[in-house]
């Protein structure tokens, strides 16, 4: 009868229920063989056990309320002590009733992080994405900035050599004439201010209270090191890596040179150096900021990392590309900024943010010259003898808020490699 | 300790940037006027001596010494500026100017006091190597622990002195040596030995912080008896005697408030005592905050504001912490220890 039945009007019979759905998926997968379906009890056994135990240490059996650490000992886990403690591992030793600064401050950050993610943003906003939010970070955290004028010459003079060097053909004759008004201003400025006919005037934005970096602590610290230190050593890597790759041997031996000193040692001793040789370099009474030495320390440390993961980039360009660039008579920064990098940092996504996932939790290595970094912050509430002795607790928090940063940046450059390499799938 | 590896290395950065205390009189003291604040070095997190509180507050005894110099030349305790230090860190520290006072528990050893370019300006505690036995034991003296088994850091002077004290007592016992410090407590607190050894105060961190529930910290007991010397002192640079002064004798201050029973609860009544000692002390009779260069209130602002030695003692480290350290030699000379203020006047 069946068979009478015209080819279209078949409805398709739905495999058996036992074969789909969770009950099938788990006949494949779990209990395929006898081998297979004990190894999946024994398993599910094991993970119910631990999971048991878990359970009855950090939630059944665990003291939210306790006021003292005696009071929590003998029980299951002791959160109490995250509850007294959490606002000096996230803020340290910022002062107290001003907490909510470093609280803005981190999310303003991350707002920052987040929407530079965005691809949309990856033109001229990512540079109003981060001057605004460094700017309300820093405010945030220095409670006071002071800008001086030769900072402002320096940025006028990069900004119009910048633009001189990108749009030098493309550019109207206006816009042109804009840039070399910015590098004339920025460089006779300069030269005027370092010959003292300029004063050292700057403009003071202070609407709140001072706060010193040696004060900072936490999260915020982590972030600050993680963040600036990476996007600074990354356009920083950038020429690096270019500059490894040069025809000139001064430039390229110095690269070399610098790339293969760095990576030849390990952090801590360039923190070590940063910290403890050279202030005793320094002409006496003369300081610099320990805070900034050592983001000077990431920054340079990171950025010979960084540029040896570009430099695996570029070689991986054929050398067709840079011909043609020549051939459309492209000079050497159009060449690079608009033909090559892009190509080359596309290849290195995944191992770039392997890079950057390592030095966020690197930065914590601070501790050794006495910077307190969200993990030391932690570390310290371990000191305090009111709340020692509960070491697992502090340690499982701490790796919680790491994991979610780590576990963010490699969803995101997940995306990000399916994103960019939409052109080349299939 | 390490501290002949830290002095030699810091020894060594000295003498090749050429370090001679080169600061004229009076500039570090400048400086730190013209500031408002003093620059206070402080070791990372030791429970009692220097350790932020939950509200990021920096308190403990060393921290309080810090705090007096403060009051004595700002009269505000508060005006000091905390900056954590690694005990590798806390020499250069103070040589480049960095911080004015190191308060990282340091042992004042002459080659610190001389080849670093530094100064000791007094002792705030007596520290050295002590026993600590569970009470089970019913060991009253380190003189009865012939036999014991003895948890000890390796290539320390504490494993030397370790050595020394029982071949001088003809005692024997079986050293387990362990290099880290977590590892030496778990391995005494479940009785793998007998006795655990290492400075006294680190002992009674220990006994406060890590005794493993269900265990307290009245099962344990330190012994009486210390056996090597580790007096922790105030660094500051060499050269600025004035600043040095200062330093020395807002420790001084504290002692001799101790020993002459002015506290920061009865210090405003002492004003109207008749005992000329107290009344040249706290500045009814002027003259003594004039010599040192500072305001004639200064003893009574450290009092006030900070505290005498022994109500300092007492609440960071003492019978009113948690780490429960008798007062020991940190007692007044007048009770049997060692703290000892030349006279004020």
């Amino acid at each position: 009868m069946t068979d009478a039945m015209p080819a279209g009007d078949r409805k398709p019979i739905a495999p058996p229920v036992d074969e789909t759905g969770p009950l099938g998926w788990a006949r494949k997968n779990l209990f395929s063989s006898w081998g297979n379906g004990i190894t999946t009890i024994v398993l599910l056994a094991f993970v119910v056990w631990v999971l048991d135990w878990f359970l009855e240490w950090a939630l059944f059996t665990a003291n939210f309320t306790a006021t003292t650490g005696a009071e929590c000992r003998g029980g299951g886990a002791c959160w109490a002590l995250i509850r007294e403690k959490f606002r000096y591992i996230f803020f340290g030793s910022f002062p107290y009733e001003q907490h909510w600064r470093p609280l803005f401050a981190v999310i303003a950050m991350l707002a920052m992080l987040v929407l530079s993610a965005d691809r949309r943003m990856w033109n001229w906003r990512l540079l109003v994405i981060w001057g605004v939010g460094s700017f309300v970070t820093f405010l945030l955290m220095f409670g006071q900035l002071h800008i001086p004028l030769s900072l402002i010459l320096a940025v006028a003079l990069i900004a119009g050599g910048i633009g001189l060097a990108l749009r030098s053909g493309l550019a109207t004759p206006s816009e042109r004439m804009a840039y070399y008004a910015l590098v004339g201003i920025g460089a006779v400025g300069l030269v005027l201010r370092i010959a003292g006919v300029l004063p050292s005037w700057s403009i003071a934005i202070a609407p709140l209270s001072y706060v010193e970096t040696s004060l900072w602590g936490g999260l915020p610290v982590t972030l600050i090191l993680a963040t600036y230190g990476l996007a600074f050593a990354f356009p920083y890597g950038i020429l690096l890596a270019l500059g490894r790759r040069s025809n000139l041997p001064l430039i390229k031996g110095l690269c070399v040179g610098f790339i293969e000193l760095i990576r030849g040692v390990p952090l801590i001793s360039l923190l070590i150096m940063a910290s403890v040789m050279l202030p005793l370099f320094l002409p006496s009474g003369t300081t610099i900021d320990k805070f900034l030495r050592a983001q000077v320390a990431v920054i340079l440390f990171a950025g010979a990392y960084i540029a040896e993961v570009i430099r695996g980039g570029l070689q991986s360009l054929p050398k067709g590309q840079f011909e043609a660039a020549d051939a459309m008579g492209l000079n050497y920064p159009q060449k690079t900024l608009l033909i090559i990098l892009p190509q080359a940092l596309r290849v290195v996504i995944p191992p770039l943010i392997n890079t950057f996932i390592g030095f966020f939790k690197d930065t914590s290595l601070v501790l050794i010259i006495g910077i307190f970094d969200f993990l030391n912050t932690a570390n310290q509430a371990l000191v305090d003898p009111n709340w020692a002795g509960f070491p697992g607790e502090v340690y499982l928090f701490a790796a919680f808020v790491y994991f979610i940063f780590c576990y963010s940046m490699s969803r995101y450059s997940k995306y990000l490699e399916l994103e960019l390499n939409k052109g080349t799938r299939r | 300790m390490r501290t002949r590896i830290v002095a030699a290395v810091a020894g060594l950065a000295a003498s090749v940037v050429g370090f001679a205390g080169t600061a004229q009189a009076g500039k570090d003291l400048d400086a730190v006027r013209a500031r408002g604040t003093v620059n206070c070095g402080v070791g990372i997190g030791t429970a009692g001596f220097m350790l932020a509180d939950s509200q990021g507050k920096w308190k403990g005894l060393s921290v309080d010494v810090c705090r007096a110099v403060a009051a004595t030349i700002f009269g505000d305790s508060e005006k000091v500026r905390y900056v954590p230090l690694t005990s590798q860190q806390r020499f250069t520290a103070v040589q480049s100017s960095e911080v004015d006072i190191v308060m990282g528990n340091a042992t004042y050893t002459l080659t610190r006091d001389t080849a670093l370019g530094l100064d000791f300006t007094g002792i705030y505690y007596y520290d050295g190597q002590g026993f600590m036995v569970p009470k089970k034991l019913g060991v009253k003296s380190a003189k009865e622990l012939s036999g014991a088994t003895v948890c000890v850091a390796p290539g320390t002077t504490t494993e030397l002195n370790l050595a020394d004290y029982f071949r001088a007592n003809k005692m024997t016992f079986k050293p387990v040596v362990i290099e880290k410090v977590d590892e030496i407590r778990a391995a005494f607190f479940s009785g793998r030995c007998d006795v655990y050894t290492t400075d006294a105060s680190s002992l009674a961190a220990t006994r406060a912080a890590n005794v493993p529930p269900p265990q307290t910290i009245d099962d344990y007991v330190i012994l009486p008896e210390i056996i090597s010397k580790e007096p922790l002192g105030p660094v500051v640079r060499h050269g600025d005697n004035q600043f040095a002064d200062i330093v020395r004798w807002a420790l001084y201050a504290m002692v001799e408030a101790e020993e002459h029973g002015v506290t920061s609860k009865n210090v405003d009544e002492m004003l109207k005592s008749d005992n000329p000692s107290i009344k040249r002390i706290l500045g009814v009779t002027p003259g003594m905050g004039k010599a040192l260069g500072v305001d004639e209130k200064w003893v009574y602002n450290i009092v006030k504001q900070v505290g005498n030695y022994g109500e300092s003692f007492d609440r960071n480290v003492g019978m009113g912490s948690l780490l429960k350290i008798a007062r020991g030699q940190n007692a007044l000379w007048t009770q049997g220890g060692l703290q000892y203020s030349p006279p004020i006047r």
